[in-house]
């Protein structure tokens, strides 16, 4: 059993003739439910929903505060190596694109995490591009070895690994797996990624799957808004994390919404995807998984992720940096724009004034 | 009469205990402390940092306090007992909150586990306060494994809801020889002095203070209701009946 055979069953789903069957009285009583089915998840993403955009709000601010506390968890991602085999074509480090590549040697590594960890964070995400010669696995655990010794949570965002590679990363060291399916309908898929070993749809669609067998505390997953239709993304992107959930209790299962952003390359998002449908979906997965963790980027700008902060989000980067070795070596060229530069510290200060904890710790690997 | 709370040696005359983990700011977990009365607050060690000494929740601890660090994000018993190990390194003393939990959809603790850790730390010289699902064997293994107390939910954490489980916590009360701490769920002070006049030891609250327009006020309200609870515990409150004392009654003629 994969969650390929969960996504099957709504390949063929006629979800115009669903959102056109909806009536507001349906929205008001999902509302008003303590436990949502997915149907009920899905009914809160449709334009019908909108409307009720106020009273989602506020419902997803209650579950988050109830379960969450007023805090915010804070990290920072840390690009290893943008060596990359892929051509995806929404990407900076698409192997067709002319930048200077780099990978940390292990003394960067340390030279960049001091810097890091001057902040106080002890939340890290690393992140690589994909290249089996530059990047293997064995690098990362290298990495991850000198990385333990300034933080006490590591997460990864790499290319997909087998289950053997997972388990032999959290023995190193490694607590959680960020790794998004980017789209989850599969003729995009298809169409995004050329060329390179991405190409395989559901090789990455059972990589956090992988990961839960192999015992990473936690998992997060999520579809990059603005290469399909967001409603259906927002929900499959759901119906994935439910289905890890519940197969694997003993993970934390999270999301994020990443939009896109400005980057190499230049490929413009197919749709656009507004402040207002992020919201209702951030929202609505805050009423369909009341503890599970959402996750927001740098990616949005400092005023939106201000308001963020009430309506459901539990973690947020912060001093954020998308080249590799970028801390050190100011010049060098990112992933992809980022709209938030603000420093640990500055978001301290926000989250503080918004009446909210940052959580610099949160988790200490045993 | 003196009427004390004893568990690990200590005497405590405050029946509330606080959690810490949900307040918008550590600053004013002292105030809040003061204003509950509470003499044992739990941090869970996954906060605690002692390197950076601004934001790290143990040093707002009132040191008057017991600080009862807790094993939450432990999803089974080998990992309570390490963190349980590194709490005590990190020298927050010998007292641990065991909470084992591996449902991270209702938050739902592993009694199994938690009986396996409870009788490891407190071979070690612990005082073991298992966090549990009210189960009346499972609390009975606990108290063998060398608990000090134990801490049946009232609801899930962070619920507010309230003594759900208000049955099977009175059977806890009954039958078990440690004190009974309710612990989670308690959403309201009614809530925490309906479960200390049914003769619970304590409660822990969390969620319900930390998340309140005005947590120091709150606290305050707690430690009030916990008072009033227990006072009318042990006055002993008249027996409820399901009928009225009737002014003609049927068996009154046996007495004429």
């Amino acid at each position: 059993m994969s969650f390929i055979n969960a996504l099957e069953q709504y390949e063929k789903f006629n979800y115009d003739e669903f959102f056109a069957r909806l009536t507001d009285n349906d929205i008001q009583r999902i509302i008003d439910k303590n436990r949502l089915t997915i149907l009920d998840y899905l009914a809160l993403l449709s334009p019908c929903a909108e409307k009720h955009l106020e009273a989602m709000a506020q419902k997803a601010r209650k579950l988050t505060i109830q379960h969450f506390g007023k805090t915010m968890l804070l990290y920072t991602p840390m690009y290893l190596a943008n060596h990359c085999i892929n051509q995806c074509l929404y990407c900076g480090f698409n192997v067709k694109n002319k930048l200077p590549r780099k990978k940390l040697t292990m003394d960067e590594v340390d030279s960049e995490a001091k810097i890091i960890a001057d902040s106080g964070l002890k939340h890290l995400l690393i992140l690589t591009g994909e290249s089996p010669k530059e990047s293997p696995v064995s690098y990362i655990i290298d990495s991850v070895k000198i990385l333990r010794k300034h933080f006490t949570c590591i997460g990864m965002e790499v290319y997909p690994l087998s289950t053997e590679e997972y388990k032999d990363s959290v023995e190193a060291g490694i607590d959680g797996l960020t790794i998004y399916q980017e789209v989850y309908d599969r003729d995009i898929y298809s169409e995004l990624h050329p060329a390179g070993p991405k190409r395989d749809y559901q090789y990455r669609l059972d990589a956090p799957e992988r990961a839960c067998q192999a015992g990473v505390r936690t998992v997060n997953i999520g579809a990059l808004l603005g290469l399909n239709n967001w409603r259906t993304e927002a929900f499959l992107t759901g119906l994935h994390a439910d289905y890890l959930q519940q197969k694997y209790p003993e993970v934390e299962v999270s999301i994020s919404p990443p939009r896109m952003r400005p980057h190499l390359g230049g490929y413009p998002p197919k749709v656009i995807v507004s402040d207002k449908n992020l919201v209702q979906y951030i929202v609505a997965y805050r009423l369909f998984m009341p503890r599970g963790g959402i996750t927001v980027s740098t990616r949005e700008s400092g005023d939106l992720r201000n308001h963020l902060v009430n309506l459901g989000v539990t973690k947020m980067s912060a001093g954020v940096c998308t080249a590799v070795g970028g801390r050190v070596e100011k010049e060098n060229v990112g992933q992809f724009e980022i709209s938030d530069s603000r420093s640990v510290s500055e978001m301290a200060n926000m989250l503080y004034e918004n009446g909210y904890q940052p959580l610099y710790k949160d988790w200490q690997v045993l | 009469m003196n009427d004390v709370l004893r568990i690990g040696g200590h005497e405590l005359s405050s029946r509330l205990f606080l959690g810490t983990g949900k307040f918008s700011s550590n600053k004013i977990i002292p105030q809040v402390v003061e204003a509950s009365g509470s003499e044992v607050v739990t941090v869970a060690l996954r906060r605690v940092d002692p390197e950076y000494k601004d934001e790290n929740i143990a040093s707002f601890i009132p040191k008057n306090c017991i600080l009862m660090p807790n094993t939450s994000g432990a999803r089974n018993a080998q990992e309570a007992i390490r963190i349980a190990r590194l709490a005590k390194a990190a020298g927050c003393g010998n007292w641990i909150k065991i909470e084992v939990i591996s449902d991270n959809r209702y938050l739902l603790p592993d009694n199994y586990e938690t009986i396996k850790a409870t009788e490891v730390l407190a071979a070690e010289g612990f005082v073991v306060l298992p966090y549990m699902s009210p189960d009346l064997m499972a609390a009975k293994h606990m108290v063998d494994a060398g608990a000090s107390a134990v801490m049946p939910l009232g609801a899930p954490i962070g619920t507010n809801r309230g003594l759900k489980t208000k049955e099977l916590v009175r059977i806890l009360i009954e039958e078990i020889s440690v004190p009974i701490i309710v612990d989670a769920g308690i959403g309201r002070p009614s809530e925490a002095a309906e479960a200390m006049e049914m003769g619970a030891a304590a409660v822990l609250v969390n969620t319900a203070v930390a998340t309140a327009n005005d947590p120091i006020a709150m606290a305050r309200a707690f430690g009030m209701a916990v008072q009033a609870g227990r006072t009318a515990y042990l006055a002993g409150p008249g027996a409820t009946k399901d009928y009225a004392s009737a002014s003609s009654p049927l068996t009154g003629f046996l007495h004429e």
